[in-house]
């Protein structure tokens, strides 16, 4: 049924009908909409045979998810940002233990400083964790990849992490077509685990495991994924024939034949950089966009072809690799990598500052005229860099960075502070 | 699980606080562990030192509480020596369901398997948690905390060797005052652990109101036996905090395990006791007071006390004035003092 809801309510509304068993989780911003919604829905009695636990960290939260699924029930938990740091071990811990978890990860920046806006930081510090991740376009979709994520996480006995745009997605209203419980529970069977806590049956599980065989294991970590790139899109397939439309896959390539130029960027970004690629098209220039949806696993081939024909490729990333430059351009250029084709990277949206089609434009062009740099950050105002790195050259100590450039920042000149802006 | 299989030849078995394994003793006063039907979560074989008090409270704990609940139980377990020595993949020990996820979350975990119990309407299904001191009181206290405020289904056992075995002994919050371990050297002028009390873990328990709080060491076995047994049969967060020697971190004889239970106890260093919605409702009194240094010179991590040239006169007196204090608060020797 079509409703104008909040992100967080859609997704909250999805998850419920996955009827999971287990649900906990500690609020954080831009996430806690999300728990609260389910919260509520096992209270009122909407969401039945479900225990909902309040627990007293993130760190507890998905451990408490970790022991539910272990003993066989369905577990969700959601969380973002420090909170995705806070269970950090956990996190590897479920993967780790092969247990079918879903959570959702409202993606927010990662402090010091403190800052509580979208960026991908918080996904890309787990990226290597064993889980899959995938990214949300729209609220439409984030609802949906939660009841495919359910089907894939138990197909495989591998926890999924649905990532969302903090406030951008969450906190956004808008029409999203809510499945019925009836097309759910055609689609999604109930969780039968592989192994289970069962005193007629007894397992031992999380078992310490030496040199002999912890390659093996993490080997077979491996394979899973793999194995996961054909269960996507089957998945989506079969979501389709229930549902009637397209949601998840690995990717979605938008106007890239022929196209010179092509985008590649994850999460709600695309659909700027999509409203870009349709103005530049009716200008005449050759230009579409690739947007990952499952980031892990990374697509190599998938992409590859998507981004066949192409002269350039642009990466647009909410992350950065301090030291390197960009997590997600270095996927693409391993997706890339018999093949001759430039890869740059623009750091985009840190810690929420908006992305405007202005400023994609203008990537556009500077790539096209060859002036875009392998690492670019998209808004960076050099003048306060450049203010800060002088401020800092006549100490002896830096003294908190982010104090400094803000002082920088209300010290400035009026007419310069308009300029910049 | 066959039933052969569960069944293992008879070794030891208590019959008194006093001695191990006269199998003269009367059937029916006999321990689980000297009958051949006995309940068996751990079996043997597995990789703990020799005299090693943890796997020993850990057997007897756990196969009484299999006895009380007919096996029907799951095992969560922090990481630490109990799990480490128990669980070299390929193998385990264990007979039970039983997981390990980390060292600081056995509490939530073992919410996570109660709430899933519910859930899947087997809600009979006990579950049981266990964690050395570390997991317990320092790194996995946050967790504990939570699962009592919430007043889960679980029974928490802590092995309290004292210190953190499993890395090699290093100081716990639970680590006694002046207690020598790998980073509470004997050196310095107030060698080994510095001057506190440690953090008592029974006592925060009992702060939370949970159902049932109890003390045991691994010198009564039987008493260890009533407690588990006592807890199995309550609903709610339990806590069982038991005293487990461990003779390669405190230094001492293989063959002393069960005597320095004892002496802890005998000694007021360690009070045993229950306690009930959170207030003390029996305790065990001291059969016969033993001062503090008989406990302490059989432990090399406390040989730094009583060096020839100048024995810590100070310190042991502060230990002693711990062990009068518990003496005193629990009113330990009461109308069976024996002075
Ligand atoms: C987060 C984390 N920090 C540290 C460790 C290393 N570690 C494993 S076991 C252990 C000590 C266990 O001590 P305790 O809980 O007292 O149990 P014991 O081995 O003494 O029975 C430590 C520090 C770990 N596994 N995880
Ligand atoms: S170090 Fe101590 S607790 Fe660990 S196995 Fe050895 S005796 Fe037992």
């Amino acid at each position: 049924m079509l409703k104008q809801i909040e992100g967080s309510a859609a997704v909250a509304q999805a998850v419920a009908l996955c009827r999971p068993e287990v649900v906990c989780a500690y609020p954080i911003t831009p996430q806690t909409h999300i728990v609260e919604g389910v919260g509520e829905l096992v209270k009122s009695g909407e969401l039945e045979n479900c225990e909902y636990i309040n627990v007293e960290s993130e760190f507890a939260a998905l451990s408490v998810a970790i022991g539910a699924s272990a003993a066989g029930a369905r577990a969700y938990t959601a969380t973002a940002s420090q909170g995705l740091l806070f269970m950090a071990e956990a996190v590897y811990n479920a993967s780790g233990l092969g247990l079918p978890i879903v959570m959702t990860l409202g993606n927010r920046a990662i402090g010091a400083p403190i800052n509580i806006w979208n960026d991908h930081t918080d996904a890309m510090s787990m990226k290597d964790a064993g889980w899959i991740q995938l990214f949300a376009e729209t609220n439409q979709e984030a609802a949906d990849l939660h009841i495919q994520a359910f089907r894939l996480a138990e197909e495989l006995s591998c926890p999924v992490m649905v990532c969302m745009d903090g406030f951008i997605l969450t906190h956004a209203y808008e029409r999203v077509d809510i499945p019925t419980q009836e097309e759910v529970d055609a689609f999604l069977p109930g969780y039968e685990p592989v192994q289970v806590l069962d005193p007629a049956d007894p397992y031992s599980i999380g078992a310490m495991v030496g040199p002999e065989a912890f390659t093996e294991v993490r080997y077979l970590a491996h394979r899973k994924q793999m194995q996961a790139l054909d269960l996507i899109p089957q998945i989506g397939t079969i979501f389709k024939d229930v549902f009637g439309r397209e949601s998840g896959g690995l990717l979605h390539s938008y106007r890239t034949e022929g196209a010179d130029t092509i985008f590649v960027a994850m999460g709600s970004v695309n659909g700027t950089i999509k409203e870009v690629v349709d103005a530049e098209r009716e200008a005449g220039k050759s230009v579409g966009s690739v947007s990952i949806c499952s980031f892990r696993p990374f697509p190599l081939e998938e992409l590859k072809s998507a981004l066949k024909g192409a002269k350039r490729v642009v990466v647009v990333e909410k992350s950065l690799a301090p030291g390197l430059g960009g997590v997600l351009a270095s996927n693409v250029r391993m997706a890339l990598r018999e093949v001759p084709l430039p890869v740059q990277t623009v750091i985009a949206g840190l810690g929420g500052r908006a992305i405007t089609m202005k400023g994609i434009s203008e990537v556009l062009h500077a790539a096209e005229n060859g002036s875009l740099s392998d690492v670019t950050f998209l808004g960076l105002e050099q003048a306060v860099i450049d203010r800060e790195i002088a401020r800092s050259a006549e100490m002896r100590h830096a003294g908190p960075t982010a104090e400094g450039i803000l002082k920088a920042i209300q010290n400035r000149p009026a007419a310069e502070r308009s300029k910049a802006s | 699980m066959s039933e052969d299989t569960a069944l293992q030849r008879v070794k030891f078995y208590q019959t008194g606080t006093h001695t191990v394994g006269n199998r003269l003793m009367d059937e029916d006063k006999r321990s689980v562990q000297s009958s051949i039907d006995r309940s068996n979560a751990i079996t043997s074989g597995h990789r703990a030192c020799q005299g090693c008090g943890e796997a020993l409270g850990a057997r007897f704990a756990l196969d009484a509480a299999m006895r009380s609940c007919d096996g029907n139980m799951v095992a969560v377990n922090a990481t630490g020596c109990l799990e480490v020595f128990t669980t070299p993949y390929p193998e385990t020990s264990w007979q039970i369901p039983w997981v390990h996820s980390l060292f600081g979350n056995a509490p939530a975990v073992a919410t996570g398997v109660a709430a899933a119990m519910r859930r899947k309407g087997r809600a009979q299904t006990k579950v049981i948690a266990q964690g050395g001191d570390g997991g317990t009181t320092d790194i996995g206290f946050g967790c504990l905390s939570g699962m009592f405020e919430r007043n889960d289904d679980v029974l928490y056992i802590c092995y309290d060797n004292q210190a953190y075995m499993n890395t090699g002994v290093q100081r716990s919050s639970a680590t006694p005052p002046t207690a020598r371990t790998a980073t509470t050297p004997a050196v310095g002028e107030a060698p080994g652990n510095v001057f506190g009390t440690g953090k008592n873990l029974p006592l925060i328990a009992m702060a939370h109101n949970i159902p049932y709080v109890a003390t045991a060491t691994v010198a009564d076995l039987h008493d260890l036996e009533t407690k588990v047994t006592r807890a199995m049969n309550m609903s709610g967060s339990r806590y069982i905090h038991v005293l487990v020697t461990c003779p390669l971190g405190w230094g001492s004889a293989t063959n002393h395990t069960i005597l320095l239970a004892r002496l802890a106890v005998e000694s007021g260093l360690f009070p045993l006791f229950e306690a009930e919605d959170g207030a003390v409702v029996r305790t065990q009194k001291i059969r016969k007071k033993v001062p503090v240094e008989d406990y302490l010179k059989l432990q090399k991590r406390f040989a730094h006390l009583f060096k020839k040239d100048r024995e810590d006169v100070d310190r042991i007196a502060a230990i002693q004035k711990m062990a009068d204090a518990n003496i005193d608060r629990f009113n330990l020797l009461g109308e069976r003092s024996a002075p």
